[in-house]
């Protein structure tokens, strides 16, 4: 294990060196001293695993490809942004917009995400522990966002085809988003991604979200008003 | 962007370490905005004396003499003057001095000063000695304009009634609007800046018999736009964000002390934080703490 002290060096240059690593590394990493920086460990590109030992600002782990990210603390806004592989891992909350965007791998947030979490998510696995804040999951094409607590406003609005799963309260849906009927493999999804989340739950507590499909396929009775 | 900071001293022997505490959180905020700084500190409460914080451009010159004009103390830093007197003798001696075109008022109270000036947080800081002040409570601000011109005036913090101040992120779009609804009741703001639309509209609410906690709630209807804010009274301190909450927040809390910051690295060097509870302050929802 080698260890990166952001207190002694360049952000650019502790992100050079994990970035630095090729396809076939299977090094590991300890980043010391983030205290709340931003764009830590962004734009990995390799399946290596490094651990941030303390809370992080904006945009960490960014963009990841196939680097496992582990965060002992808490996130701030774009955690795993744009992720397209790989695994995030949050041990304490995440701020607003946790990620947005990302097309592939699993971000687990094993406290509470704020507001507009798996934000236009693109095929990314969420697994949040604890409760979301309002407009999750907004515009939210493909993927699964997973959620032991309780979810805030307007959950799923304008909602595309990610699938949703909540254990606790939904305070609102948002347009267009519907409870949909737990088929045998929505349940098998759930069970993986809450193995691989380690988290502590059973899927038949949950309940399934998806889209209505009303807002986004073009209506032929509507051809006269274009 | 800009970029907030604030101290609520829980426990009276970290008084001393307000200014230090404070600057250090602000300077960590610099790159949030680059445009003009300011902080206001509440300190010396129950001294029996008022102070009215004036300032000026040519502070040689419109500084000089002015005890004996007023008649009351006056304690000059910089191009920022504290002028001290006898509460009885806050209403005729702030006369005079808006009499005078050349000063401008900052705040006035029983506790309340303000330091703002055009540049970053460092220099402003350096220039009015912040590190070296002490007091019970404190707000600071960076600024990036959007709303008005980069002026001293158009710098955070807002102060439009006694011992109350108000800082905010984010931009208001009903401010003006507001600014003449508020001008019917008898309120005048000073620019055209939106924040200090949004600080007299929480002036008048406290006027008319509102705690801070509910001119604050009162807020969440009437103000439209993104904000942050986060508010000085003379014993009490606030926090309240708009519905979207887009501008971002973090509060720590730790039997010593209430601290707010733009982001969570704003917190990192304050005494305790690692035991600290931090969290994200929710959206269209009050916080306030009260000595």
């Amino acid at each position: 294990m080698e260890t990166l002290d952001l207190a002694a060096m360049e952000l650019r240059a502790v992100n050079s060196a994990l970035q630095a690593e090729s396809d076939g590394s299977n090094q590991s990493y300890e980043v010391v001293n983030p205290r709340g920086s931003h764009a830590i460990a962004v734009g990995l590109n390799a399946p290596i695993e490094v651990t941030v030992q303390g809370s992080t600002g904006y945009y960490c782990a960014g963009m990841n490809q196939l680097a496992t990210i582990n965060v002992i603390g808490s996130a701030g806004p774009g955690v795993a942004e744009n992720m397209m592989s790989g695994k995030v891992v949050i041990d304490g909350d995440a701020s607003q917009y946790a990620g947005a965007t990302a097309h592939g791998g699993l971000l687990v947030i094993k406290g509470n995400a704020s507001s507009r979490c798996g934000i236009s998510m693109k095929g990314v696995d969420i697994v949040v522990h604890g409760n979301i804040g309002h407009m999750s999951a907004f515009m939210a094409q493909a993927g699964n966002l997973v959620v032991l607590g309780d979810a805030g406003d307007a959950l799923g609005d304008s909602l595309y085809e990610a699938h949703l799963f909540v254990r606790g309260e939904v305070k609102s849906l948002g347009a267009d988003c519907v409870e949909k009927e737990m088929r045998p493999e929505h349940v098998e999804t759930l069970t993986r991604l809450l193995k691989d989340a380690d988290a502590n739950a059973k899927p038949e507590e949950f309940r399934r979200y998806g889209s209505a499909r009303n807002l986004y396929n073009f209506d032929i009775d509507n051809l006269g008003d274009y | 962007m800009c970029g907030i900071v604030g101290l609520f001293l829980k426990d009276k022997a970290l008084e001393p370490e307000l200014g230090g505490l404070l600057t250090d959180m602000l300077v960590t905020m610099s790159d949030r905005g680059p445009d003009s700084a300011g902080i206001a500190v509440y300190r010396g409460a129950d001294d029996g004396l008022a102070k009215i914080t004036v300032q000026s451009a040519n502070p040689e010159k419109d500084f000089k003499g002015l005890a004996s004009t007023l008649g009351a103390d006056v304690a000059r830093i910089d191009s920022h003057a504290i002028v001290s007197c006898p509460i009885d003798q806050t209403s005729s001696i702030l006369e005079k001095i808006r009499s005078m075109s050349q000063l401008r008022v900052m705040s006035r109270g029983d506790a309340i000063e303000i330091y703002k000036e055009v540049g970053l947080p460092k220099s402003v800081a350096k220039r009015f000695d912040i590190p070296q002040l002490q007091g019970s409570h404190g707000i600071g601000h960076t600024r990036m304009a959007t709303e008005s011109a980069v002026t001293t005036l158009g710098a955070h913090p807002f102060s439009t009634g006694p011992d109350q101040c108000l800082v905010h992120n984010g931009s208001l779009s009903n401010h003006n609007s507001l600014r003449r609804r508020l001008a019917r009741q008898g309120v005048e703001v000073e620019t055209e800046n939106d924040t200090e639309v949004a600080a007299a509209y929480l002036t008048w609410k406290m006027q008319n018999g509102c705690n801070l906690g509910e001119a604050l709630e009162a807020g969440i209807s009437d103000l439209d736009g993104f904000y942050t804010f986060v508010v000085g009274t003379k014993d009490g301190f606030g926090v309240l964000r708009d519905p979207i909450a887009c501008k971002p927040a973090v509060l720590a809390e730790t039997p010593q002390y209430v601290a707010f910051g733009s982001e969570y690295r704003a917190l990192v060097n304050l005494p305790g934080i690692e035991a600290a509870r931090v969290w994200e302050p929710e959206p269209a929802t009050v916080y306030f703490w009260e000595h």
